[in-house]
């Protein structure tokens, strides 16, 4: 269920041990890349699509729905495995993951996918897109509300800063970003590539209200996401602390896989864990 | 054209609260009454054309028909590839505005000669390219590209081009304006160059030559029937634009003429070379470096035509 506000905070767990395991299916299956990034953002998804978002799988179209934008669209496998378990398509369309012949893109695409808001792949395009998306529902006087879940990689885009500056001045409280921030970029750790801290700083110093919490916690999450606004005339930032990888042990804090999908013995033993956890 | 631009814009806005317009932080004396006529319909995104297109495409997709304005580069190749991902594959109900398309802002520098625009908007899926020729097609385009729902690039020149259409043309996106009719050679002109060719397009049927004169003010969709006519019913097409020979216009006409069954007419792309330019000048200055005013581009027809069929009319 969607913005099912009633979801306890065990069935958000329990969603996001299954959208671990599609995600580990689906890239294993592919043999595409991106199930640490996947793996990390698995609880920020389930707690969005499974208590936060105002959405409806029937009326994907809705003009009244928040709208929710997937910025790190290379999490592509975990986030079609969301809007499957929201509703909005059958769990079996999974199969056409990076498949010859499917619609399901290995970046997060929304063409012919329902429940997809936006295309993404490039980093650093869905904020800015969200924040003219906020911008619209604000003077249209709305209670709609926009969400872009963003990667700890992607803030190196000088869009997303532009879009920051925009937001703040605007006083965009209806928008909201999740930095799924699990310190692993694309060859290497964000601190030896281009050290984000002070990031909670950067983003109050534009204007922003900020909230630090436990990525992996869905009651943390949860908490936050339904304090909106955390201030009346700020647009909201959560920086959810997470790590790459999380659910599957041996692939937990490894640069290793983000690019590395598991083979099909490794999805047994990773699939055990998750299952467990 | 920025005036009939603004003019039409405003207009628009006053009868369809849909109509916004962002701009680039430019647009002084132009942009100031549509911003205080339509405060909630307008916004100033500051000098940041990655989050302008951003922004644009959220709020087309939230049901807004969102105008961008800036210069010439700034507004297109700075943020590419907002234009291709968030507005054309989206298809938000975006129209791309620069001003200055060309060489209008000549002796500003290289930065803002706006010369391959054309042919890198045209490359776009999804994207409609339209270069209106004078005042009066700048306003008819404001209006057919709100009134086509999708993507859009509308190319202007700046200030006090001349008319040429003494009356309103029939207006349609993807068809062209026979300007005048004939059945020696065909001018086919696109944006700012449609006031010379018109004025060249004089000179030869002063000298007994039939002309036919094509405004191609969409450059995409291009009117195929119309230059298949052209290269079909006389004997030498030309095309004039002020922009690279390579990818604009000149580009298409000569894609549509490749593909055509043997027999047809030669085709000259009259245009800026591909270069960047190294000498300070205004507009006409450039121009004429490049080949581009009234009087070279009459002697370059001459020659042609001289050289393919004997003396000239």
């Amino acid at each position: 269920m969607s913005g099912n506000g009633q979801a306890s905070d065990d069935d958000l767990r329990a969603l996001a041990r299954r959208l671990r395991s599609h995600s580990l299916r689906m890239i294993s299956q592919a043999k595409t890349s991106h199930i640490g990034s996947c793996l990390s953002v698995a609880d920020i998804l389930a707690v969005m699509y499974g208590r936060i978002l105002r959405v409806d799988p029937k009326r994907p179209d809705w003009p009244d729905r928040d709208r929710l934008i997937m910025s790190k669209g290379h999490a592509a496998a975990i986030t079609y495995a969301a809007v499957a378990e929201a509703g909005f398509m059958k769990e079996e369309r999974l199969g056409e993951y990076a498949r010859n012949g499917g619609q399901l893109y290995g970046h997060v695409t929304h063409v012919g996918v329902p429940g997809i808001e936006f295309s993404s792949g490039s980093l650093g395009h869905g904020l800015p897109v969200g924040a003219g998306m906020a911008l619209t529902a604000k003077r249209a006087g709305k209670g709609w509300r926009v969400f872009v879940v963003m990667s700890d990689g992607e803030c190196d885009e000088g869009s997303n800063w532009e879009a920051i500056l925009f937001s703040g001045h605007h006083q965009l409280d209806n928008l909201t970003i999740v930095i799924d921030y699990n310190k692993i970029q694309s060859l290497d750790f964000v601190d030896k590539t281009l050290r984000l801290e002070p990031l909670a700083d950067k983003l109050r110093a534009f204007g922003w209200s900020v909230r630090e919490v436990d990525g992996h916690s869905v009651g943390e999450l949860g908490r936050a996401l339904t304090s909106l606004p955390l201030e009346s005339g700020k647009p909201n930032a959560i920086v959810a602390h997470t790590v790459k990888g999380k659910g599957v042990s041996w692939m937990e804090g490894k640069v290793l896989w983000h690019y590395r999908p598991p083979t099909p013995e490794e999805l047994v033993t990773a699939l055990a864990e998750v299952e467990a956890s | 054209m920025r005036t009939a631009f603004i003019q039409a814009l405003n207009e628009l806005a006053d009868n369809d609260d849909r109509v916004c317009l962002i701009v680039g932080d430019l647009g002084y004396s132009v942009i100031e009454d549509f911003a205080n006529r339509h405060p909630d319909q307008f916004v100033n995104a500051g000098v940041s054309e990655q989050n302008m297109i951003g922004l644009a495409a959220g709020m087309a997709l939230s049901g807004k028909i969102v105008f961008t304005y800036s210069i010439g580069n700034f507004g297109t190749l700075r943020c590419l590839e907002q234009i291709r991902n968030d507005v054309c594959y989206h298809r938000a109900n975006v129209k791309v505005v620069a001003v200055g398309g060309g060489l209008a802002y000549g002796n500003l520098g290289v930065t803002h000669h706006a010369s391959e625009d054309v042919a890198i908007m045209r490359a776009l899926p999804n994207m409609t390219v339209v270069a209106p020729g004078d005042p009066v097609e700048a306003r008819l385009a404001t209006r057919a590209v709100v009134a086509h729902d999708g993507p859009c690039y509308l190319r202007l020149g700046k200030a006090g081009e001349p008319v040429v259409h003494t009356k309103e043309p029939e207006f349609e996106l993807g068809r062209a304006v026979t300007v005048r009719d004939g059945s020696d050679v065909a001018l086919i002109a696109s944006g700012g160059m449609l006031a010379t060719s018109d004025k060249v397009a004089r000179s030869l049927a002063g000298q007994g030559l039939g002309v036919r004169l094509l405004s191609m003010h969409t450059v995409k969709p291009i009117d195929r029937e119309a230059i298949a006519r052209a290269a079909t019913e006389t004997r030498y097409v030309f095309t004039l634009e002020e922009h690279s020979v390579d990818g604009g216009l000149g580009g298409a006409v000569a894609e549509i003429m490749a593909e055509l069954e043997p027999g047809h007419a030669p085709l000259k792309r009259i245009g800026l070379r591909p270069e960047f330019n190294k000498t300070v000048g205004d507009q006409n200055y450039l121009k004429a470096l490049h080949g581009l005013d009234e009087e070279t581009v009459l002697k370059t027809i001459q020659q042609i035509i001289t050289r393919s069929y004997g003396r000239v009319g």
